[in-house]
C-alpha cells in the first residue's frame, strides 16, 4: 500500500531569522471553524465549557485552557484550536474542520510592531491591541487572522496557499526594518 | 558665501557632491541649495516654457525654481528640489530642462518669442491640421516644455508603505507644533510630530530670535530631545503629511536621507490615523510680482534668513530688500549684523519704520524692473522722488505670508480671507478633528503660535477625555505683523507669477479679457498653479491679479481646489509592495512544485497559478502537448490538479432551504450522498456562476464553485444571508484551502482508483454524480463521481497536506496505464467538445434562458433573480443563444471574439448576429470547434454564417450546431 507524505504549508521556505526576529512556522494542531446555530449558543457554551474549558469568545478576543485555544474568527465564527472538538457541539453548532486549510506562522522579536505594522493596517501597539487579542485583517493584499500570544509574540494565519507570499512579504519587511538599525 | 560662525550646519563634516559634473564641497546639515548658495552660484535651473535663467527662490519644499534630477535609468529621480535635498557624500545632481548647459540653453530662443506665446497660445495655434497634433504639435510641445524626465526603466530601488496610529497627531514642528506636541505628550497622550524638514524647529531654526531666553533653534533642539526620550511620542522628520482623509486618516510621505542602500527604501508612505489632529503647518511667503522679478538672485526674504540663520550662507555679496510688511525688514538687520552689505530696503508702504540701523530705506517705493540674465545685477526703483538704480547681487522679497491652509481644504473646505493679515486662513472646522494654530492660523509672532501650540493640545486633550498637565509657554518676541497688501508693481516686462509655469500678470490679465473669469477656467486655461509647486508660491497672488482684472474683491474671487498631495510623492512610494509580483498574492496548489518541475507553464486563473499543459520530449508547441493530454483522457486516464475551485462547507437546519433559494434548481430534494449541477443567478436575472454541490449529510452540503467567482460566491452567500434571508439557520465557511482535490478522468479512472483505495468503486454504490468518504491510501477523503470532460471521471479529494503526494501517486499511476497529468489547455479542449460552460460564456449578460437551461429555473419555488429573469426583454426570442459552432473547411481554424453575420449579409455593425466565446482544435473531432452567442440560435443549427474577425482580420464560413459536440447523450460519464 501507498502512504501519502504529509507536508505542512511552509515546508522548505521557513524558518528566517533577520536582525533578531524570528518567523517560524507554527504547528497548530487540529483546527477547527466552529458556528453556533440560531438560539443555540447557551447550550454551545456550556459544552464547550465542560468538554474544552473554553467559552466562544467575543469580538477580537481569543481565550485559552491548557493546550486548547480558541480565537475569534469572524462574524459568529470562532476557530478551535489544539484540539478534537467534543462530538456533542456538532449538534448545536457548524463544525468545519480547517487543520489544513491555514499556514501558521509566529513572528517574534523586539520590533514586530514595526514591521507588522507595514503591512497591517490594524493599530497592533501593545497598549491598544494586547496579549490575547486578536483580529482578522489584511497583511498586504492577503486576508489573516492576528493574534498577540505574547509581549514580543504574534501568530498569523493565512490561507495555506499564501504561504509563499506571506513568508517573502514579511521577511521583506523585517529585512527594511533590520536595515536601519 | 559661508558666514563664520553663523548656521547650523556641522563644519567639521564636508560633504563632496556634484552639480552638473562640476565638484563641490558642502557640509552635514546643507541642502544641495544651501551648499550650491555657499559657492556663489546663483544658476540653478531653466524655466518650463521660456527656458529663462533662474535660481532657487525659497528654502522649502514649495521651491518652484530650483528642480534638480538624481540617479539614472532605473534610479533617476526627476523634479527633487534642492532646498529640500540633503547632501550625501558622492552625491551627483543634474540640472533639469537645459540643453546643452544650464548657462547656455538653447531653446532660451523661446524667451524671446514671448509676445507671441503667452496664455492660451497653444490652444489657439495648434488646430489644425486636426491630424498634425498628435503627430507633430505634442510631441514637439513635449520636449520644448518640461520639467525632469523619468529614466524609462521600472523602479530599481525599494519604497514601503506603512501605517501608524496615534491620539494626537501634530503637522509641522516649528514653534506651535513644538509646543502642541509638548503639552499633548506630557499629558500622556500618543503623539506623532510630523515635520517635512531634517531639522525640526521649523521658522526657530531660519530666525535669529530667543525663546526662553536662549537661541530659537536650541529651544527647539531641547524640546525635540525631551520628545524624543518619552515612549508616548514618535517624532517623524523628514516626512509631510500629504492629504487629510476621513476618519483621521492622513497620507504622509517619510524620505529616507543618504545615499541609496541595499535593504532601505527611499520613501515610505504612511497611512496614519490619528484620534485628533493639530495642523501648525505655518506660513509660505510670497512673491511681488513686478517687472523680471524672476533673475537668479532674487529670492523671498524668509529665504534669505534661513540661508542665513540656519545654514550660515549669504545668499549675495549685496543685498537689497523689497517688501511690504515689518517682516522684511528683519532681512536687513539680520543680514547686516553678519557684516554683508545691504543697500537698502525698498517698502511699499507710505508708513514704513525709518530707523533701520542706518540702512536706507525707500518708503512707498517699489522695484521696477530688475537686470542681468543669468544672475542679478541691478534692481531699478521707484521711490516717490524718481527712479534710482541699485546693484545688487541679490533682492529679498516679501509679499506678507500665506498661511499653509492646504490641508484643511483636502475634504473640499475652502478657507476664509482675512483682510488684516491679506491672507486667506483655515476655515473651523474643516476636517473634522482638527485644530489649527500659530502661523497656519495666522499668527505670525513667535510667541502667538506657542500660545496657540500649547492651547489647541489643551483642548484636543479635553475632547479626548485627557486630563491636560500643565505646560509654561517660554517668554519670545510678540511683535505685531504689519502689511499693506501689494500683488503687482505695474510696468513693462513680464511680471511673473507661477515662476514653474513661467505665467505672467499679462497672462492672467488675457484670460479674464477672454472671458476665462472663474479662477478654475482661469487656471487651467493659464496653467497657473500646477506642476510640482501646485502655486504655493503664486496662488493667492494670481488671484488678487485676477481679482483686480475682473473688477471683483479677492474672497468673491475665491481659490482654486486644494488637492492632496501637498508636495510631491513618487509613484513608487505610492505602489511600494505592489510591483512586479507584488501586485497580488500568488496562490499556488499542492501540486504546483511538481507542475514546475515537468516544465509546466504556469498560468493565473483567480490568484492561482495553475499549469497550461506537461511538455513532453519531442513536442515543440503547446498544441502538441494539449492535443496528447486530450487524447489521454479520452482513451485512458487523465489526472488534473482541481483544487483551486472554490468549496464551499454549507451546514445547519435550513441549509436546504438556503440553497434552494441561491441556486434556479432544487436542492433540499437531493439525497445525502450525491451531487447536483447548480445554477444561480445574480438578482437583476443574469447567471452569475455554476457549480456542483454534494449533499454530505442530512444538514450539510458542499457547494462548488467556478475558480474565479469563489470570492464572489462567497460574498454573493453572505449578502444574501445577511440581508436577504437572516431567517434560515445555516452557517458556511470556505474550504477551499482545506482540500485538495484531483480529477481522475478518462475510461480509466475507476481502475486507476481502486489500486489505492481501501475498497474498489462499483456502479452500484458510485453512479454517476455519487459522493461520500473514502479511504486512499489509508487517510480519509472525499470521492465525487462527477466530470467536466465527458468522460467517466471522479474527482478525488484530500486534507491538503497530503496533495503533494497523492498527486505525485497519481500521475505515477496515470503514467503506468497510458495516461498522465494534463493542464488547463486541455481542460479546456476536453469541456468544449463536451459543450460545458466557463465565464467565457456565462460572462455577465447572458441569461438562464440564453445558455438554454430557463429549464433549470424551478416552478416550484422562489430564487435570487427568478423574477427579473422572467422580464420580457430577458427572454426574448431574438437574443442570442448559445449554439455550437464548426468551420464549413474542415482545415480553417475559428477564433474566440469573431462576430458571426448571415451568410448573405455585410459584415457590418448594423448586420452583427452574435460572437464567438471559445475555440478549441479538437484532436478527438480532428477539426476546429467552438462555442458562442447567435441570435436565435437553438433554432439555427444546420445554418452556415460568416465568422468575421475584425481583430485578426480573418474571415469564414462556420456551420451552427447544438454546443454540445461530444457525447450527448451522456454515455461515457455514466459508463
Amino acid at each position: 500500500m501507498v502512504e501519502l507524505v504529509a507536508m505542512s504549508p511552509c515546508a522548505g521556505i521557513l524558518p528566517k531569522s533577520v536582525g533578531g526576529v524570528t518567523l517560524m512556522e507554527v504547528d497548530l494542531g487540529r483546527m477547527t471553524s466552529i458556528a453556533p446555530f440560531a438560539g443555540q449558543q447557551a447550550a454551545f457554551s456550556q459544552i464547550m465549557r465542560d468538554a474544552h474549558g473554553v467559552d466562544f469568545p467575543a469580538p477580537n478576543s481569543t481565550a485559552q485552557s491548557d493546550a486548547t485555544r480558541v480565537l475569534w474568527f469572524g462574524r459568529g465564527m470562532a476557530l478551535l484550536v489544539g484540539v478534537s472538538p467534543d462530538a456533542r457541539l456538532a449538534q448545536y453548532a457548524a463544525l468545519t474542520d480547517q487543520t489544513d486549510g491555514w499556514a501558521a506562522v509566529s513572528i517574534t522579536g523586539d520590533r514586530i510592531e514595526d514591521i507588522l505594522a507595514r503591512l497591517v493596517p490594524v493599530d497592533l501597539r501593545s497598549s491598544a491591541f494586547a496579549q490575547g487579542q486578536t483580529c482578522r485583517t489584511l497583511v498586504g493584499h492577503m486576508t489573516a487572522s492576528i493574534t498577540r500570544t505574547d509581549k514580543d509574540a504574534f501568530l498569523i494565519l493565512v490561507f495555506r496557499s499564501m504561504a509563499t507570499t506571506l513568508v517573502d512579504e514579511l521577511h521583506e519587511a523585517m529585512e527594511a526594518v533590520a536595515a536601519r538599525g | 558665501m559661508r558666514i563664520d560662525g553663523k548656521g547650523l550646519v556641522d563644519r567639521k563634516t564636508p560633504i563632496r557632491f556634484q552639480f552638473d559634473g562640476v565638484g563641490h564641497t558642502g557640509f552635514a546639515g546643507d541642502t544641495v541649495a544651501s551648499a550650491l548658495l555657499a559657492k556663489g552660484q546663483r544658476l540653478m535651473a531653466r524655466s518650463f516654457k521660456y527656458h529663462r535663467p533662474r535660481g532657487v527662490m525659497t528654502a522649502g519644499s514649495e521651491e518652484p525654481n530650483a528642480l534638480v534630477t538624481v540617479g539614472q535609468g532605473a534610479t533617476q529621480d526627476p523634479n527633487l528640489r534642492a532646498t529640500t535635498l540633503e547632501l550625501y557624500d558622492g552625491l551627483e545632481v543634474r540640472s533639469q530642462n537645459a540643453w546643452p548647459s544650464l548657462a547656455f540653453d538653447a531653446m532660451a530662443i523661446n524667451d524671446f518669442a514671448w509676445p507671441f506665446i503667452g496664455a492660451g497660445f497653444y490652444y489657439k495655434t495648434f488646430m489644425w491640421p486636426k491630424s498634425f497634433w498628435e503627430k507633430l504639435y505634442e510631441p514637439m510641445i513635449r520636449k520644448a516644455a518640461g520639467l525632469g524626465g523619468l529614466g524609462g526603466e521600472a523602479v530599481a530601488e525599494t519604497y514601503e508603505k506603512a501605517f501608524a496610529f496615534c491620539d494626537v497627531l501634530v503637522i509641522g514642528a516649528g514653534p506651535a507644533g513644538l509646543m502642541a506636541a509638548l503639552t499633548a505628550a506630557r499629558s500622556g497622550a500618543d503623539v506623532i510630530l510630523a515635520d517635512e524638514d531634517s531639522l525640526p524647529g521649523g521658522r526657530l531654526n531660519a530666525e535669529s530670535y530667543s525663546v526662553d531666553g536662549v537661541a530659537g533653534s536650541d529651544w527647539a533642539a531641547a524640546v525635540v530631545s525631551e520628545l524624543r526620550a518619552m515612549p508616548n511620542v514618535r517624532v517623524m522628520t523628514r516626512t509631510t503629511v500629504t492629504g487629510a482623509y476621513d476618519q483621521g486618516t492622513f497620507g504622509a510621505l517619510e524620505r529616507w536621507p543618504g545615499a541609496p542602500q541595499d535593504g532601505i527604501p527611499r520613501e515610505t508612505f504612511w497611512r496614519i490615523v490619528a484620534r485628533r489632529s493639530i495642523l501648525a503647518a505655518g506660513a509660505l511667503e510670497r512673491q511681488i510680482a513686478f517687472p523680471n522679478n524672476d533673475r537668479p538672485g532674487i529670492m523671498t526674504a524668509g529665504a534669505v534668513r534661513a540661508y542665513l540663520n540656519r545654514w550660515g550662507v549669504a545668499a549675495g555679496k549685496r543685498v537689497a530688500v523689497f517688501g511690504n510688511n515689518d517682516d522684511a525688514h528683519r532681512t536687513a538687520l539680520d543680514l547686516s549684523s553678519a557684516g554683508v552689505e545691504v543697500v537698502g530696503v525698498i517698502d511699499a508702504r507710505t508708513d514704513a519704520p525709518k530707523d533701520l540701523g542706518g540702512i536706507p530705506v525707500f518708503a512707498s517705493a517699489t522695484v521696477q524692473d530688475t537686470s542681468g540674465r543669468l544672475g542679478l545685477r541691478e534692481v531699478v526703483i521707484n521711490y516717490g522722488r524718481g527712479i534710482k538704480r541699485l546693484q545688487v547681487d541679490c533682492l529679498a522679497v516679501s509679499g506678507g505670508w500665506n498661511p499653509t491652509v492646504h490641508l484643511t481644504c483636502h475634504m473640499n473646505g475652502r478657507p476664509t480671507w482675512r483682510d488684516d493679515i491679506a491672507s486667506f486662513v483655515p476655515t473651523d472646522g474643516a476636517i473634522p478633528g482638527m485644530k489649527v494654530a500659530g502661523a497656519c492660523a495666522g499668527s505670525f509672532s513667535t510667541l502667538g503660535c506657542l500660545r496657540e501650540g500649547a492651547a489647541a493640545a489643551i483642548e484636543v486633550l479635553k475632547e479626548l477625555g485627557i486630563r491636560p498637565k500643565k505646560t509654561d509657554v517660554p517668554e519670545a518676541e510678540d511683535a505685531p505683523y504689519r502689511i499693506e497688501a501689494l500683488w503687482a508693481v505695474p510696468g513693462v516686462g513680464r511680471a511673473w507669477l507661477d515662476f514653474q509655469n513661467d505665467v505672467s500678470v499679462k497672462d492672467i490679465k488675457q484670460a479674464a479679457k477672454e472671458n476665462f473669469r472663474s479662477v478654475e477656467h482661469m487656471k487651467r486655461y493659464t496653467t497657473q498653479g500646477m506642476a510640482t509647486d501646485q502655486g504655493k508660491n503664486s496662488n493667492v497672488l494670481a488671484l488678487a491679479v485676477l481679482a483686480d482684472a475682473t473688477g471683483r474683491g479677492i474672497p468673491e474671487t475665491g481659490t482654486t481646489t486644494f488637492r492632496p498631495p501637498f508636495a510631491p510623492v513618487s509613484i513608487a512610494a505610492m505602489g511600494a509592495g505592489g510591483q512586479g509580483m507584488g501586485f497580488a498574492p500568488r496562490r499556488y496548489t499542492t501540486s504546483h512544485a511538481a507542475s514546475v518541475a515537468r516544465g509546466a507553464p504556469m498560468i493565473e486563473a483567480g490568484l492561482w497559478y495553475r499549469p497550461s499543459y506537461f511538455p513532453e520530449e519531442g513536442e515543440t508547441t503547446w498544441r502538441e502537448a494539449c492535443d496528447r493530454e486530450v487524447n489521454m483522457v479520452r482513451r485512458s486516464v487523465g489526472i488534473s490538479d482541481v483544487s483551486t475551485l472554490g468549496k464551499i462547507d454549507i451546514q445547519g437546519p435550513d441549509a436546504g432551504a438556503f440553497l434552494d433559494f441561491v441556486y434556479t434548481n432544487t436542492f433540499s430534494t437531493l439525497k445525502v450522498g450525491r451531487v447536483r449541477y447548480g445554477l444561480m443567478l445574480r438578482e437583476d436575472g443574469t447567471v452569475m456562476d455554476d457549480g456542483t454541490t454534494a449533499r454530505l449529510a442530512d444538514q450539510h452540503f458542499l457547494m462548488t464553485t467556478t475558480t474565479a467567482a469563489a470570492g464572489a460566491v462567497m460574498q454573493h452567500l453572505e449578502f444574501v444571508h445577511q440581508a436577504l434571508r437572516p431567517d434560515l439557520d445555516v452557517r458556511f465557511t470556505s474550504v477551499t484551502e482545506q482540500w485538495a482535490q484531483f480529477a481522475v478522468a478518462g475510461p480509466d479512472s475507476r481502475a486507476l482508483l481502486d489500486g489505492l483505495l481501501d475498497a474498489p468503486l462499483s456502479d452500484a454504490e458510485w453512479p454517476f454524480m455519487a459522493c461520500g468518504d473514502v479511504k486512499v491510501c489509508g487517510v480519509t477523503g472525499r470521492l465525487f463521481r462527477i466530470s467536466f470532460s465527458g468522460e467517466h471521471a471522479n474527482e478525488i479529494a484530500v486534507p491538503a497536506r497530503y496533495g503533494a503526494s497523492l498527486f505525485d501517486v497519481l500521475v505515477n499511476r496515470a503514467e503506468e496505464m497510458g495516461g498522465g497529468a494534463y493542464g488547463m489547455e486541455a481542460l479546456n479542449v476536453l469541456r468544449i467538445e463536451k459543450g460545458h460552460l466557463t465565464h467565457a460564456e456565462i460572462h455577465g449578460t447572458p441569461t438562464a434562458f440564453d445558455i438554454g437551461f430557463a429549464g433549470m429555473i424551478s416552478e416550484k419555488k422562489d430564487c435570487i433573480g427568478k423574477t427579473m429573469a422572467a422580464r420580457p426583454g430577458l427572454v426574448d426570442e431574438n437574443r442570442a443563444q448559445l449554439v455550437g459552432l464548426k468551420p464549413v473547411a474542415a482545415e480553417q481554424m475559428l477564433t474566440a471574439g469573431a462576430h458571426i453575420f448571415e451568410r448573405g449579409a455585410p459584415a457590418r455593425r448594423e448586420y452583427d448576429e452574435g460572437y464567438v466565446t471559445s475555440v478549441a482544435h479538437s484532436p478527438t473531432f480532428g477539426h476546429s470547434i467552438g462555442l458562442g452567442f447567435l441570435k436565435r440560435g437553438q433554432t439555427r443549427h444546420g445554418e452556415t454564417v460568416r465568422v468575421v474577425d475584425a481583430l485578426r482580420n480573418s474571415e469564414i464560413l462556420a456551420e451552427v450546431c447544438a454546443p454540445v459536440f461530444l457525447d450527448p447523450k451522456g454515455d461515457r460519464v455514466r459508463g
